[in-house]
């Protein structure tokens, strides 16, 4: 019953702080709004028993790559014509399109309506399970993604380099 | 479940409205990691569904993919402001390709 709760409590603040992040004008406010909203869907993952993933939500997102996007918006303090005037000139187009997407989302999510199950319907997992199958099944694609990651910091300085070269 | 998968779409559809609306550059990024999350959460909750713990993982590696993702997408947006001195997106309007 209170989990019920919590979990429409938290999906309600996820929604809010995805709107927020539309309509606000300064970017070091999106960075905030997105940091709600990516708290309220790991407090949405606790609700649901998977704390695993909660705790990777609040750990790579949160405290990973949310901390680099303050981080640059803050070097890049720019006072220019995006401030001002936050939308494009693809204003309209934009909202049909929207509108089209939430139209066929809808529909579809109205049609499977019936036959989905409810939401406390699936077993949930530990962290030990979950340790286990990852190191037991799954230690390629560890490793794989070690590699992923070293490849995405050597692209990041190849990139930084590039720039400063051609301007000096 | 109903109530996960309506927040899902609703998550995706509103950072693809930003993608496509906002001016700076950086809101931009930031609405692509919202639409990342919405559709983050339809795969923890088909996955919670099921019990399966192979989409726990593969959640996991979404997650370092989306970190390596943007440490690539912000030194190219360094770039960028370093050219053009701004983070309006009309003044990239002369990018080629």
């Amino acid at each position: 019953m209170i989990a019920t709760v919590l979990l429409y409590l938290f999906a309600a603040s996820a929604l809010a702080g995805a709107v927020l992040m539309l309509v606000v004008r300064h970017p070091m406010r999106v960075a905030l709004a997105l940091i709600a909203t990516m708290l309220s869907l790991a407090g949405v993952y606790a609700a649901l028993g998977v704390h695993v993933i909660a705790v990777f939500q609040v750990l790579i997102y949160v405290g990973a790559v949310m901390v680099f996007m303050v981080y640059v918006i803050m070097l890049l303090e720019m006072r220019d014509r995006s401030l001002a005037r936050r939308y494009s000139a693809l204003l309209v187009p934009g909202l049909a399109g929207f509108a089209l997407l939430v139209w066929a989302l809808g529909r579809g999510l109205w049609q499977d309506a019936a036959d989905m199950p409810g939401a406390a319907g699936g077993t949930p997992f530990g962290v030990q399970s979950f340790s286990i199958a990852f190191l037991n099944e799954y230690w390629l694609h560890f490793e794989l993604v070690s590699i992923l990651l070293v490849a995405a910091v050597v692209a990041a300085i190849a990139v930084i380099k590039v720039g400063s070269g051609s301007r000096g | 479940m109903h109530l996960l998968l309506t927040l899902s779409a609703a998550l995706f559809a509103a950072g693809l409205l930003g993608v496509i609306v906002r001016r700076n550059v950086l809101v931009m990024l930031m609405c692509m990691e919202l639409m990342l999350n919405g559709v983050n959460l339809s795969l923890v909750s088909f996955a919670q569904q099921n019990g399966a713990v192979a989409g726990a993982v593969l959640v996991f590696l979404v997650f370092v993919v989306a970190a390596a993702e943007i440490a690539i997408a912000i030194p190219i947006v360094l770039l960028l402001v370093r050219a053009k001195r701004s983070l309006d997106l009309d003044e990239y309007a002369d990018l080629k390709g």
